[in-house]
């Protein structure tokens, strides 16, 4: 057994250890518990999930392809159950023994049959699994794909296209009934200049040299700037989730936060 | 080994050692910061101040529980914030988890804390739904298509404070968290533009910047991240001080927060000190190798 194998079962030692005592003591609850079962699988869990950050392991692997697993699962029943059901199945056939059951209010309702378009369109998307027959998904993808481009189209044009344009469409002199805002003249000189500068480093047509070069160069400080900005905020989310994990094991599993 | 070469060539394992630790000790020692609303999150306390009792408020979950360390905070404020102006409350997720995060919520925060309250008068829970902005689309003209059932399998017909709401349209304000797509982008461009209604969202530290341009005439006001649900908390236990004794996870994490980034910004000085220090040095030494030969 060679020196660092040695050092990391004493590492695990003392935590066994030290997890002996907490029990014992009664400071933290049993995995024999029923609340407690759940909390020991969570923390192990979310162990073997940060054994990764030391190299990869098959404690990682295993929490990894069970996350995969759980999450694909409860995906597909939450679908089925809050979708698929009340809003086709029970406006299709209301009579049904199901439906009567589990939606009472509903078993009354007359049967919807313009929901059969999307019934058969469905039916069409599970044709992938039948190679012979695999083409006919394709009506139901063009469906999907034309719909969402021609909602997204208009949306994302008025939305983030006209909006943004409107937007950036401000006054240079921010001014009230109090006189210069010059917080705000200065606010709204930075949004302006950023965009126009921001735009010439993307315009490729002319070469970047003296007066549009330098503004280039502005456009270029400012995207580092935004890159900067969105790289400190990427940070602060990850610091956050690394927090909340630490909450939970030294909180609720090892009961260490008051 | 040189120590600027020690340093330079530091074993990555090592940083996560210092950031996990700088991280645990705040935690243990709960050590926190003062924190003030900024103007962009003010602002949607102040919307939600100025509402009059029974005012319709949507209110969407679309995160689940690998966000929830940054938007559980934000949701249990808003949800508190809400029930404490007594707002109607209408509770929808876009994402399949967002259901089990809104139950969570109401357990937690409205049943314990409001037990005044009665579903389907003052709250209702219409689930998750699969679509994204095409749930949205179609609840901008009809609320019944997408949610014929309660998430109980209650006709929505028969719930009290339904009645009168034909879509959404007819909120005075959306409030929306969410950890990415569908998420609040989804909810500006798809139900608040086209339908000129307020909208307003706490989003995930690392979406928080894609948002932005849309502050402050597409979307009322954002919470960014960790920071901003800590700062919504901070706002409502100063308009609210009896809130002030319950647990408030927002400020309580900034702690740990702080110091981390503490952390991480001094491995960057350091870094980029070694990698200058390296940087002088081999030119030196090529020169000297130049002028050797």
């Amino acid at each position: 057994m060679n020196r660092r194998a040695v050092t990391w079962w004493v590492i695990f030692g003392l935590l066994i250890l030290f997890l002996l005592v907490r029990l014992t003591t009664g400071r933290m609850n049993g995995f024999w518990t029923t609340q407690g079962l759940g909390v020991w699988i969570a923390a192990f869990l979310t162990l073997f999930i940060l054994s990764f950050l030391y190299q990869d392991n098959p404690f990682y692997k295993f929490a990894e392809h069970l996350f995969v697993g759980v999450s694909a699962a409860y995906w597909m029943v939450m679908g089925i159950w809050t979708t698929l059901f009340p809003n086709l199945i029970a406006r299709l056939f209301p009579s049904f023994s199901l439906v009567k059951r589990i939606l009472p209010e509903m078993a009354d309702n007359p049967p919807q049959w313009r929901f059969l378009i999307p019934l058969v369109l469905g039916l069409l998307l599970l044709t992938r699994l039948l190679p012979k027959v695999g083409w006919l998904s394709r009506w139901a993808l063009a469906f999907i794909i034309g719909t969402t481009a021609g909602l997204n189209f208009i949306r994302y044009l008025q939305s983030d296209f006209i909006a943004q344009v409107r937007s950036t469409l401000i006054p240079l002199v921010s001014a009230g009934p109090q006189g210069i805002s010059w917080g705000g003249t200065f606010s709204n000189l930075i949004l302006i200049g950023g965009v126009f500068c921001g735009l010439i480093y993307f315009f490729f047509s002319k070469e970047h040299k003296g007066a549009f070069g330098g503004a280039s160069k502005v456009g270029i400080w400012i995207l580092m700037i935004t890159f900067g900005a969105q790289f400190g905020y990427t940070v602060m989310g990850r610091i956050a989730l690394l927090v909340g994990r630490m909450q939970f094991l030294f909180g609720d599993w090892l009961r260490m936060i008051p | 080994m040189r120590l600027y070469q020690q340093i330079r060539d530091i074993d990555r394992r090592v940083i996560f050692l210092f950031i996990a630790l700088s991280v645990i000790f705040p935690l243990l020692f709960q050590i926190s910061f003062h924190e003030y609303a900024s103007p962009i999150v003010q602002r949607i306390f102040d919307k939600v101040e100025s509402l009059p009792a029974g005012a319709k408020v949507l209110l969407s979950f679309d995160y689940d529980p690998p966000s929830a360390p940054e938007l559980h905070p934000m949701a249990t404020a808003y949800v508190r914030h809400c029930c404490e102006r007594n707002l109607k409350l209408y509770i929808i997720a876009l994402w399949p988890m967002g259901q089990t995060m809104a139950n969570q919520i109401i357990e937690e925060v409205i049943e314990e804390e409001f037990p005044q309250k009665v579903y389907g008068i003052d709250y209702v829970n219409l689930g998750f739904k699969s679509g994204g902005q095409g749930v949205i689309n179609l609840i901008l003209s009809d609320f019944e298509q997408a949610y014929p059932v309660d998430i109980n399998g209650t006709s929505i017909d028969q719930i009290e404070m339904m009645k009168g709401v034909k879509n959404i349209q007819n909120m005075n304000l959306i409030l929306n968290v969410s950890a990415g797509f569908p998420g609040l982008k989804e909810w500006i461009l798809f139900g608040g533009d086209p339908g000129q209604i307020p909208v307003a969202g706490g989003v995930t530290a690392v979406s928080a910047p894609l948002l932005y341009p849309y502050y402050p005439r597409q979307l009322l006001g954002l919470m960014g991240g960790m920071k901003g649900a800590a700062e919504y908390e901070a706002a409502l236990i100063k308009r609210y001080p009896q809130y002030a004794e319950k647990e408030h996870f927002g400020i309580f994490r900034m702690g740990p927060q702080a110091v981390a980034h503490v952390v991480i910004m001094f491995f960057i000085i350091v870094g980029n000190i070694t990698f200058f220090i390296g940087r002088r040095r081999e030119k030196k030494e090529a020169a000297g190798e130049g002028v050797a030969k």
